[in-house]
């Protein structure tokens, strides 16, 4: 028994970064396989780290992601090709520089993971997936783009990647590069020096619902760690804090972004998860459409909703939805106290038929059923900049 | 944080404060610590006959939901309504303000198969040693 446990926690998947988590008294936990931090009490914990996000900055280390760069073979075109047949969103809309929330489907319409996708050449894409799926991705991008003239790499474990969220996170990058930040719009990226580091792709993504960037640098441990302090010192005059991945989920989650096994899996299909604007049936043939026509036609069976809990009580994973009569209707993907809001918020499957904002459901929790309503979402949509004061 | 002398633990990390026949429970410095913030707290309504070793209530974190065992057998005579409104006390203060229930003991031979202060700072030290392995 202990040796199983032991071997167990030998085999977890470590950053780059772990020894510089563990000195910072990190809490670490087993995310999908990986050592990762939690939330750090020198941080103040996970709701000051949310706070300092929305408000301020912060910086999570996110080098357990995994990163597929697709690039042309002996003729140009390859790449695209292949991306277009395996993800939902119209990669042939995508500037160089550019990047899109998108997905790739089974052929039943359902989920094999959700990406981002950056061109970084004329014909050359870069993949941004799930830890937990990594494998899983790299050996289903390979089977199905070998009929294309395209050369598939997993470049994962060559990366740092470092999330630098929040209002503040612009000017705390500022000052580690001299590329202008200001320049680079939401869902873009750029190749500059960072921390001394030349061609660090810098990239104005995350997963917070908030501003901010993503670099990838060099995965040893010393740049690692020499980027992060440097990120740390440079952030230090606008109070920045590390941040683990219990923030991440309360800030994605506020945002209502999907989390792969939650609100999207294999089970899922693009209708129901909601995520119809990422996905482009016009375009080209591409797996997965087939069937997504077909669930079209036959129309939605349950929709992906935001609740909020009017009695007290915290809706989570897995939990029961039911109508007023105790009959279950759906079930709760994610479930969490909204640190912004101050209101125990959840995303649930339920039938459409209790989708519209302001219908009254009920969350079973240890036994008891709790009223909730669904609301609109997302339940945070980060303040617009005010427009810069105009000169007369 | 220091684990009072006084008071008696449980493997399960909660603490009984034993005065005759009454006793106060709550959670320990350690439990609070790896839950994180506490936001929410549910617990039994006096009245409630509580068992050894059975969950009475529950404190959830951002986080997770834990389970709260009794430490011994009791009838609750009351419970800390404070915590409705400041969960956050079990953070600050978990050997203090942010007790969860008074009990009237019905089993106190049950008091015996706890550890005293110094055995539980063993108990804890060790989990931290397997923790960082």
């Amino acid at each position: 028994m202990e040796s199983a446990t032991i071997s167990r926690k030998s085999e977890l998947r470590k950053t780059p970064l772990n020894a510089m988590h563990r000195r910072l008294g990190a809490k670490m936990v087993n995310f999908d396989g990986w050592d990762m931090p939690v939330e750090y009490p020198s941080s103040g914990g996970l709701i000051a780290e949310h706070k300092a996000v929305r408000a301020g900055v912060g910086v999570f280390d996110v080098s357990h992601m995994g990163d597929i760069r697709i690039r042309s073979g002996l003729q140009l075109d390859g790449a695209l090709a292949a991306v277009q047949y395996i993800s939902m969103n119209d990669a042939s809309k995508l500037a160089i520089g550019q990047a899109h929330y998108s997905a790739m489907l089974y052929p039943e319409g359902t989920f094999v993971d959700d990406v981002i996708v950056h061109r970084l050449g004329e014909d050359d894409y870069l993949l941004v997936i799930n830890a937990g799926t990594r494998e899983k991705d790299i050996n289903w991008v390979r089977e199905n783009t070998k009929k294309f003239d395209c050369v598939v790499d997993e470049l994962s474990d060559a990366f740092t990647q470092l999330a630098i969220q929040g209002p503040q996170a612009v000017d705390v990058l500022q000052k580690l590069t001299r590329t202008p930040l200001s320049e680079i719009k939401n869902y873009w990226f750029t190749h500059g020096t960072v921390c001394g580091l030349r061609n660090t792709l810098i990239a104005r993504t995350g997963y917070t619902g908030e501003d901010g960037f993503e670099i990838y640098v060099p995965s040893d441990v010393e740049t690692s760690e020499e980027v992060w302090n440097q990120v740390m010192e440079a952030g230090r005059e606008f109070a920045i804090v590390p941040c683990g991945l219990g923030c991440r989920n309360t800030l994605r989650l506020e945002s209502k972004m999907a989390l792969y096994g939650h609100e999207i899996s294999d089970t899922i299909n693009v209708w129901e998860a909601g995520l119809d604007r990422y996905c482009k049936m016009e375009k080209s043939e591409f797996l997965g459409r087939a069937a997504l026509e077909q669930a079209r036609a036959a129309g939605l069976q349950r929709a992906l909703v935001g609740i909020e809990m009017i009695d007290r009580g915290i809706a989570r994973d897995k939990y029961c939805c039911c109508n007023e009569a105790g009959d279950a209707i759906g079930v709760v993907t994610s479930g969490s106290p909204s640190p912004t809001l101050g209101k125990n918020i959840a995303l649930a499957y339920v039938p459409p038929s209790f989708s519209a904002a302001g219908t009254i459901l009920y969350v079973e929790i240890r036994g008891q059923k709790c009223k909730a309503q669904v609301v609109p979402t997302p339940f945070y949509k980060r303040p617009k900049k005010a427009a810069a004061p105009r000169e007369s | 944080m220091t684990y009072p002398k006084t008071y008696r633990y449980s493997k399960e990390h909660e603490w009984i404060s034993v005065e005759g026949a009454l006793a106060t429970i709550g959670i320990t410095d350690y439990a609070q610590h790896e839950l994180g913030d506490v936001v929410f707290v549910e617990l039994p309504k006096p009245g409630t006959k509580i068992e050894g070793g059975k969950s009475f209530g529950s404190v959830e974190s951002v986080k997770a939901v834990s389970e709260i065992y009794a430490p011994t057998a009791g009838e609750v005579i009351e419970a800390n309504d404070e915590l409705q409104n400041t969960p956050e006390k079990i953070n600050t203060d978990p050997h203090g303000a942010g007790w969860l229930i008074k009990v009237r003991l019905t089993n106190a031979a049950e008091l015996g198969g706890l550890m005293d202060a110094a055995a539980y700072e063993a108990y804890i030290a060790d989990k931290g040693k397997e923790a960082s392995a």
